[in-house]
């Protein structure tokens, strides 16, 4: 499809071990899907696979981004072609500034020769900040170094809207958030919601779809997806547990 | 080396006073007397000594009055300053002297040859009285007979000048050996703040390089010393530094270290004074074939007083860094703080760094720490930036950049910072792909 993140047949392993099995996946613009699933089941790396970490084997299939297969592009041209991954464990990067490193990557995403505006860049970057209530004396501080957990994850979001992705693939984004932090981040990723943009929310619990509300939810289990339905389906899983997905779909994968 | 080295009779010396003559003809003989380095001894450990010589480079005759402008006009790192001078191969290029406000107040900024006839009380007294101890002694030797070029700053008591001193030592001729000598002495309660920078004209002609530095901070005296050692990658460079702090001193000195094919540090601290405050703070950045060979020594003969020392060396191709740092403290140095730390960030497999950290501590309250990490570029953080669409090789130097951030950021000139960006940036920018 055109205009659509769609994962097709994806086999996946590492060290020889299967982790994705022929697993499909299609997000078209406008939507927003949830995946969930319990741990280990092989959420984190497909969100790895698709941005291009070079610690798994991709033993066939595709990830087409508006119909163009991605698979085996370096992780900063999947960058450019308009995924980004908002980080489950963001990266401490001593001695670079946020305002340096955004600012690299929008510069990589001119024209050879060109120079980013950098009046506007840091009022576009000051106004982004506000909204998520980052301190503006953020931008100095070295990205993600002894932040709180809530910290980093403003900071993804805080990227994600300067980089102004087609794709956005969160990878467990509510982990290590309290309410307030899980409310401006939802209310970060809200504001962010388009028709010309689809969201993959990966998260282990059904709290941060009270905030971010999805118009689909898969279950994922061993490597695929095994359930698809609405909103309602994430309240189920809440409240049946993920033993039951276990439960249910252990004897049909076996 | 040459014979016309090895006559302190020399006429250029002839004028000189008897004391001076007298250390001229002692480092001779230590020059003379002493055997070239071996790979046995401990002071060289891990230095490539096999590959180490210094045959064949000579002082060379000035160059032309048209070199001399040239690279006088390239002098132009820091442009706000108290006080510049340029050498080229220890040939006086260039001398802005002090004002009449400065001079009015006693400071003394000049080349060592006229320190010696304006100032030769001064001179006598610390004009080549702190050798190195820590494996260079033949090299010291060589430099005390033959030094012509250099500068000597000399801060009356309570003094403070806030603008640097820039001392430019450039080589130029084929071969050339020079003997750059900054001498800085701040009195109680002055400050001031200098920066010598080494620099190659070409690309191509090898030389020698065996500079000498020698601070004497006095009681409560302020002294910033940034060194940018960016010689071509022809040149075999020693430099030989030393730091005497007094009471309630406070010293700081950065080095930043780009160029040379190899080049032999030695960094000498000792606090004489309680309550001295002494830092000192290194980048490396090697390539190549490139030999970095950093030798450092805090003794600490003085209670309550702090020195702190932060090396770190990024390392890509074959090159090496050895990084080999004593802290000693004397017995009745009750309260010392004495730390050492060396880092080194590889970022390529071939690249090798050596580290030695040694205490020797004989008072029984202090508080002493070292330490030496070596890494290798983190993969999963060059995926984190590569995801947000930053290139690998522009990666790389952020994070090189960043790595060095924490020394970069004690220089306190802008305009300075934003020339070594220039210098590293250069240096990486054919390297990094």
């Amino acid at each position: 499809m055109k205009h659509s993140l769609e994962v097709k047949n994806l086999h996946v392993s590492i060290d020889g071990q299967a982790i994705l099995k022929d697993f499909n996946l299609t997000v078209p613009k406008g939507e927003v899907h949830a995946l969930m699933g319990p741990n280990g089941t092989g959420k984190s790396t497909l969100a790895k696979v698709m941005a291009g970490h070079e610690d798994y084997t991709v033993e066939s299939g595709e990830v087409l981004l508006d119909g163009v297969n991605i698979l085996g592009q370096e992780p900063d041209e999947i960058s450019h072609a308009g995924l980004f991954l908002a980080f489950q464990y963001p990266m401490e990067i001593p001695g670079v500034s946020i305002a340096n490193f955004i600012r690299a990557a929008k510069q990589a995403r001119l024209p050879e020769g060109e120079e980013i505006n950098a009046i506007e860049y840091y009022k576009d970057l000051y106004a982004k900040m506000d909204a998520l209530k980052m301190d503006r004396k953020f931008t100095a501080r070295s990205l993600n170094e002894g932040f709180s957990g809530g910290e980093k994850k403003r900071c993804e979001i805080l990227q994600m809207a300067m980089l102004d992705p087609k794709y956005c693939v969160m990878d467990e984004t509510d982990s290590g958030l309290d309410i307030d932090a899980l409310r401006i981040v939802s209310e970060g990723v809200n504001h962010m919601r388009s028709e010309h943009r689809a969201f993959l929310v990966i998260t282990h619990y059904q709290r941060l779809l009270d905030y971010i509300v999805p118009d689909v939810v898969h279950v994922m289990f061993d490597g695929r997806i095994v359930h698809s339905g609405d909103k309602e389906l994430a309240k189920e899983l809440e409240s049946k547990g993920y033993d039951w997905v276990k439960e249910a779909f252990a004897t049909a994968s076996a | 080396m040459d014979t016309t080295l090895e006559t302190p009779t020399n006429t250029l010396y002839a004028k000189e006073p008897s004391w001076l003559a007298e250390r001229r003809s002692a480092g001779l003989d230590q020059f003379k007397n002493l055997a070239m380095p071996t790979a046995r001894a401990e002071e060289w450990r891990f230095a490539s000594v096999g590959k180490l010589s210094i045959d064949n480079f000579n002082p060379v005759a000035a160059p032309s009055s048209a070199t001399l402008d040239a690279l006088t006009e390239r002098s132009n790192l820091v442009s706000d300053r108290a006080g510049l001078m340029v050498y080229v191969d220890d040939a006086p290029a260039n001398f802005e002297c002090i004002g009449r406000e400065l001079a009015k107040q006693g400071v003394i900024y000049l080349p060592i040859s006229e320190a010696v006839e304006q100032h030769p009380e001064l001179m006598e007294k610390y004009f080549l009285q702190e050798s190195t101890e820590l494996g260079s002694q033949k090299f010291f030797g060589i430099h005390a007979a033959t030094v012509k070029a250099g500068a000597v700053l000399y801060v009356p008591k309570g003094v403070e000048i806030e603008k640097p001193f820039v001392n430019y030592y450039w080589t130029s001729g084929s071969r050339a050996a020079v003997f750059p000598h900054t001498l800085i002495i701040a009195e109680d309660n002055s400050k001031a703040s200098v920066v010598d920078i080494f620099f190659s004209e070409t690309e191509e002609n090898e030389a020698l390089n065996i500079s000498v530095s020698n601070i004497h901070a006095g009681v409560n005296a302020k002294v910033f010393r940034k060194v940018v050692q960016d010689w071509n990658e022809k040149t075999v460079s020693f430099q030989l530094d030393t730091t005497v702090a007094d009471r309630d001193a406070q010293v700081k000195n950065v080095a930043v270290n780009i160029g040379a094919q190899r080049a032999r540090f030695e960094n000498q601290t000792r606090i004489e004074g309680a309550g001295a405050d002494v830092k000192m703070y290194s980048l490396t950045v090697a390539e190549g074939a490139q030999e970095f060979d950093q030798r450092t020594f805090q003794t600490h003969n003085a209670p309550n007083a702090v020195s702190d020392l932060l090396y770190k060396n990024a390392l890509l191709d074959n090159s090496r860094t050895i990084f080999s740092g004593l802290i000693k403290v004397a017995e009745g140095s009750q309260q010392t703080d004495a730390y050492q730390t060396n880092r080194n960030l590889l970022l390529d497999p071939s690249a090798d760094a050596n580290a030695l950290p040694g205490l020797e501590i004989l008072a029984n309250d202090v508080r002493c720490s070292h330490g030496a990490t070596t890494g290798n570029v983190d993969k999963e953080e060059l995926f984190y930036m590569m995801q947000r669409g930053i290139p690998q090789r522009v990666a790389m130097q952020l994070m090189v950049f960043g790595f060095f951030e924490e020394v970069i950021e004690k220089i306190d000139s802008e305009e300075l910072v934003e020339n070594l960006r220039q210098l590293i940036h250069q240096k990486f920018s054919s390297k990094i792909s």
